[in-house]
């Protein structure tokens, strides 16, 4: 074994496709300790299975997507629209209790350009990653940008969600399959503060 | 020392699954409730501190989004702890201390419905020994009762007792999730979990939340008639090895005792957070609690028993039997990890 670190290849774990040196998964490397050989692994399989339930206000906006909108909520007294609401106006620290549609219109208000694969789903890189406020939402919707060259994407640009087809749509985030560009005016830096 | 109290408590109508709710929908009336009660907001909280753990909600970092019932915007001073949430008054207590805080507000809570608890709750253990053997806690629970069964330092019809007045005196707790228990023979007659752990033995397993506000000095006054001040709070452990320990006694419990001041004066109520009815025979002992203690007056662990909860309920129960001018000195008993490993014990007056 070399002096510098050997990067994993293991058969039994994935590891991320990341480059090599700072960024990689260095193999295990136990020094020798004198004596009895170090123990370089443990395998241990775990398995914690949870039947999880999104509750009542994200039940609520799935099942939005289900019909093909966009359901942010309001708190009572509230002005900010929160989208997708885990149930509270975090600011108010209060249960949100009105359902509001937001978009189907947004804006990009952050984005990012990404080269290396991560998940089944994701699109075949360079793709673009982004966040988006749909129009009447006071927070952004994490989402990716087809439709365009990545090089043209911009903050400020207008964009509309892409949904599945109504018969294969099911109460996920995914039936937005992704977002693309509509030939509008980008709305100004100044218009996104306190919206990024 | 500052005088610092306990001025308001609220909790949850415990159940063993909400599943309808998630966990900061379950969380932000708990935390509403305890505010109003005493007519403060956010903004007049100095300190906020909560004990919950990622395990039971199968969700990385959950503690940060049930932050959002609380409000924290403008930025909150804000800690938290993957203990029972007594662990976090600690805290808060001792943030209060050092004079970096005049109120806080605690909360627990625990949604324990979507994973397997028993199971889950192996996952404390450590991670080169015990945990690839992946014993479950009443497993667990069950050799400690079996070794104290043979030490004759308890009888399983003593457990059945402990079991059966535990669930009787939950009949008067509108918070509990087990309320009322066929008599002791029938209890016997039941078939074992774990032998020798009956169902009854077991506490059930539970959603739910609890949150306090503690406050210092006239602060305390203001916001209530009888301030239930802690007079005295220490925590100690118990090795995490089993092997390497007498598992029919908890000495860190009496320890924590000592060091809390419980033997400075008569104590009338105790609220010991047993999840096995044998554990509270153990804890009767380690603080030396005579026949005229009023033990588990709630029902205490056995009657519900959210996990990273049921510590600072027992602290809540004896605040509020104390400012209600039922008792004046109490004791508050919490538990975190397996077999009474690590205890927490609080010592609570009102003004006479």
């Amino acid at each position: 074994m070399g002096s510098g670190p050997t990067f994993a290849q293991d058969a039994d774990r994935s590891v991320s496709a990341m480059p090599e040196g700072l960024w990689g998964q260095p193999e295990v490397n136990v020094p020798d300790g004198g004596g009895t050989e170090q123990v370089r692994r443990v395998t241990v399989p775990a398995t914690m299975v949870y039947d999880y339930t999104p509750g009542a206000a994200p039940t609520r906006f799935l099942r939005g997507l289900q019909e093909g909108r966009i359901l942010g909520e309001r708190a009572e007294g509230g002005t900010d629209v929160y989208v997708p609401s885990r149930g509270m106006d975090p600011v108010l620290g209060r249960a949100t209790t009105e359902s509001v549609e937001v978009g189907p219109k947004a804006t990009i208000t952050t984005f990012c350009v990404v080269h290396i694969g991560f998940g089944e789903n994701a699109p075949p890189p360079p793709f673009v990653s982004a966040l988006i406020l749909p129009d009447g939402a006071a927070v952004s919707l994490y989402g990716t940008v087809l439709g365009i060259d990545h090089t043209e994407v911009r903050i400020g640009m207008r964009v509309r969600p892409v949904w599945k087809d109504p018969a294969e749509r099911t109460t996920s985030f995914e039936n937005i399959t992704h977002w693309e560009p509509i030939d509008e005016p980008d709305v100004s830096a100044e218009e996104l503060k306190g919206h990024m | 020392m500052r005088d610092v109290a306990i001025v308001s408590v609220a909790q949850s109508e415990h159940r063993r699954a909400v599943p309808e709710l998630n966990e900061v929908e379950m969380v932000q009336p708990i935390i509403q409730g305890v505010l109003e009660q005493i007519g403060a907001g956010i903004s007049e909280i100095d300190f906020t501190c909560s004990g919950s753990s990622d395990y039971l909600a199968g969700q990385a970092f959950s503690f940060v989004m049930t932050l959002d019932a609380v409000g924290a915007w403008p930025p909150i001073a804000e800690s938290h702890v993957e203990m029972d949430g007594a662990w976090a008054l600690y805290e808060a207590w001792l943030k209060i201390q050092a004079g970096h805080a005049d109120t806080a507000l605690v909360y627990g809570y625990s949604k324990a419905s979507p994973g397997d608890l028993p199971r889950v709750l192996s996952r404390q253990l450590d991670p080169y020994y015990y945990g690839p053997l992946w014993p479950d806690s009443v497993a667990l629970a069950g050799l400690q009762a079996r070794s104290m069964l043979d030490a004759g330092a308890i009888t399983e019809a003593e457990m059945a007792e402990i079991a059966h007045r535990s669930r009787t005196a939950a009949e008067s707790n509108p918070h509990a999730q087990l309320k009322g228990s066929p008599p002791v023979e029938e209890l016997l007659g039941a078939p074992y979990v774990s032998d020798p752990l009956r169902r009854h033995d077991c506490a059930p397993i539970t959603d739910g939340a609890v949150a306090v506000v503690l406050a210092a000095g006239d602060r305390a006054r203001e916001w209530s008639q009888r301030p239930a001040w802690i007079r005295g709070i220490d925590h100690r452990v118990d090795s995490h090895n089993f092997g390497a320990r007498d598992i029919t006694r908890a000495p860190s419990a009496g320890l924590a005792a000592r060091r809390a001041g419980l033997g400075d004066g008569p104590v009338q109520v105790a609220e010991l957070c047993a999840p096995f009815t044998h554990q509270e025979k153990i804890l009767r002992n380690e603080l030396g609690l005579g026949d005229e203690v009023v033990v588990n007056p709630s029902g205490g662990a056995l009657s519900a028993n959210p996990v990273m909860g049921a510590g600072l309920i027992r602290l809540g129960e004896v605040a509020n039997r104390i400012s209600a001018g039922e008792f004046d000195r109490g004791v508050a008993h919490a538990t975190s990890g397996h077999l009474l490993q690590q205890n927490l014990i609080t010592v609570l007056e009102g003004d006479s």
